[in-house]
């Protein structure tokens, strides 16, 4: 089996501006954070983002990568609003498709089996087809009834981040949720995952059954180690979501003094100066803390 | 457990914050309270429907959905909200990280499928509804450019194509029943019936329960008011609704009785979180 082991710069320099990205994890849960912050260094924009956002939504908004969003929602689950989705938003900044959760879903299958579209009942009747003009319904051939023709969802590139993979790219979560990956993976021309930790062939077994190896290497064309690469979304059981730096980016982007301070303390530097300033973050938080007790 | 993973068990950082806030007066008073009032009602909902997967936004309808599993409808299927159906639910607002017993696996993926069979029935908020019951949660303004952007259209289009829908409207005011709500997320009655309703046949809305009324629909499709919660009049209803709504047949919410008060305070809410999402709507 081939060694598809890559550096988070290598996949970053793949993506191109113009691009769709779909990007695997829901809302603030396992979200390939590392991946989407080599992004940000790089110099794609124009991009069309497909995800059930979080984050990594918010981050790419702030930047102005983003021309088009293609979502479920984009919330940080325990903040029901991504600030920056919400600014970008009511300053009419990004082009949008807003679907359905269920319909979303039914697109990305679509997509991974190379349909055009897949018929669902789901916005029958609601403004989710008001929003998304090139929406249509269909008839049945088989009753008199009629379904929306939900449109693929299909994907240049996509991004996920899993506890565990090997080099080859099969890829094993180990949380309560699989969320949507493999068909991510699946609804795109190539897909690139990164992972806690890369293990040996035949070393995925020894952390989970069989029934937690998520993607197939037939469907990943890059592995990344990136340890606390979901950071500061949830990977569970490696770790959960860190809420106290949650709540401070979210406190960040709310006026632009400050979202360009959080900017220049985590975001400006590679990956490594971004883990030692959250441990900083953290350092200086608990020392307060102590402080106050 | 390491304290990273503690601290990231299920979504409930705003856990602490709640246990703070909780009114130390909630168990001495006897009264009965609107709370629970409201409690029972959302119960009532789930009255007899059998082996159907409830799925609820909000305190006092996640609580009458428990309640109604202890009571009147002992087959439905609770969840913890996250990944797990729940033979015994962990405690209200937590997950199955914090207690419960599992009795089935339910990731996101499992969820839209079970939409779509039909086997579930859900009781939504709403930011904004009219007289058809068409229920926003999506924004506030021009979907272009929308002046409050809200949570989006999440699940109700979906739920309402598929199965049973109710909603919960904690602060029953103008502002949320509305002549016309600026995106339709649930489908209301009158496009479920229109060229747009070929096709939903599965569409089936049942009450809307607010702090004020329950409030069911008429033949024509529209909304009018079932019963008035025991102190509130017909003109507060009219005086907080912004549209016509006819009242002449309301009657009076009933009480919980014993069994469901004991169950709503020593078993399903003990820490009185219902309290806080209707007292904080009904106060001034």
């Amino acid at each position: 089996m081939g060694d598809k082991s890559m550096s988070l710069e290598d996949v970053a320099g793949t993506v191109e501006s113009g691009m769709t990205i779909g990007i695997g994890g829901w809302g603030s849960r396992r979200k390939p954070m590392a991946l989407v912050r080599e992004l940000l260094r790089g110099d794609a924009r124009d991009l069309t983002v497909v995800s059930f956002g979080g984050p990594d939504v918010g981050l790419l908004c702030a930047a102005g990568r983003v021309r088009k969003l293609v979502y479920g929602f984009v919330s940080l689950d325990s903040i029901a609003l991504d600030p920056h989705f919400r600014a970008v938003r009511e300053r009419g900044g990004v082009e949008t498709a807003e679907y359905d959760e269920g319909m979303f879903v039914t697109g990305l299958r679509a997509a991974a089996s190379r349909l055009s579209f897949l018929p669902t009942r789901a916005g029958l009747g609601s403004d989710v087809l008001t929003m998304n003009p090139d929406l249509v319904t269909i008839a049945s051939p088989y009753a008199d009834e009629e379904y929306v023709a939900m449109k693929a969802l299909r994907l240049d590139v996509a991004l996920v981040h899993v506890n565990r993979a090997d080099a080859a790219g099969n890829a094993q979560y180990l949380g309560p949720d699989p969320y949507f990956d493999d068909l991510f993976a699946m609804a795109a021309d190539r897909c690139y995952v990164s992972t806690e930790r890369i293990v040996e062939p035949g070393g995925l077994l020894a952390g989970g059954p069989a029934q937690s190896l998520l993607i197939s290497r037939l469907f990943v064309n890059g592995v990344v180690e990136a340890p606390r690469g979901a950071h500061f979304t949830s990977c569970d059981p490696d770790y959960g979501r860190d809420e106290a730096f949650q709540a401070h980016y979210a406190s960040a982007a709310r006026d632009a003094d400050s979202w360009e301070l959080f900017r220049k303390t985590f975001l400006d530097g590679d990956e490594q100066a971004y883990h030692e300033a959250v441990a900083e973050f953290h350092a200086n938080r608990d020392g307060r803390q102590g402080e106050g007790r | 457990m390491t304290e990273t993973t503690r601290a990231g068990a299920g979504s409930n950082q705003a856990e602490p914050e709640i246990i703070q806030a909780e009114p130390e007066t909630t168990r001495a008073d006897t009264e009965i309270t609107r709370a629970e009032v409201c409690a029972v009602a959302c119960a009532d909902v789930w009255r007899g429907v059998g082996e159907v997967l409830a799925h609820t936004a909000g305190v006092v309808p996640s609580i009458g959905a428990r309640l109604a599993r202890l009571t009147t409808s002992p087959d439905l299927v609770l969840t913890d909200g996250e990944a797990y159906f729940m033979s015994d639910p962990p405690p209200l607002g937590r997950t199955a990280a914090d207690g419960g017993v599992v009795e089935g696996w339910v990731p996101y993926r499992k969820v839209f499928d079970i939409v779509a069979s039909g086997r579930r029935q859900s009781m939504m908020g709403a930011s904004q509804i009219d007289r058809y019951g068409n229920q926003n949660i999506s924004l506030i303004g021009d979907w272009r450019r929308p002046t409050r952007q809200l949570i989006g259209v999440r699940g109700a289009p979906g739920n309402t194509a598929n199965h049973r829908t109710d909603y919960w409207v904690a602060r029953h005011t103008p502002k949320v029943f509305v002549e016309k709500v600026d995106v339709v997320c649930g489908v209301g009655n009158d496009r479920a019936r229109g060229a747009g309703g070929k096709g939903l046949r599965f569409h089936d809305l049942g009450v809307v329960i607010t702090n004020l009324a329950v409030l069911d629909y008429g033949e024509d499709g529209r909304l009018r008011v079932r019963s008035l919660h025991p102190g509130v009049t017909a003109d507060e209803v009219h005086a907080n609704t912004g549209f016509e709504i006819d009242t002449s047949g309301a009657t009076e919410t009933r009480l919980p009785d014993e069994t469901e008060l004991r169950l709503i305070r020593e078993v399903v809410d003990p820490r009185g979180l219902r309290e806080r999402e209707v007292s904080r709507s009904t106060g001034s």
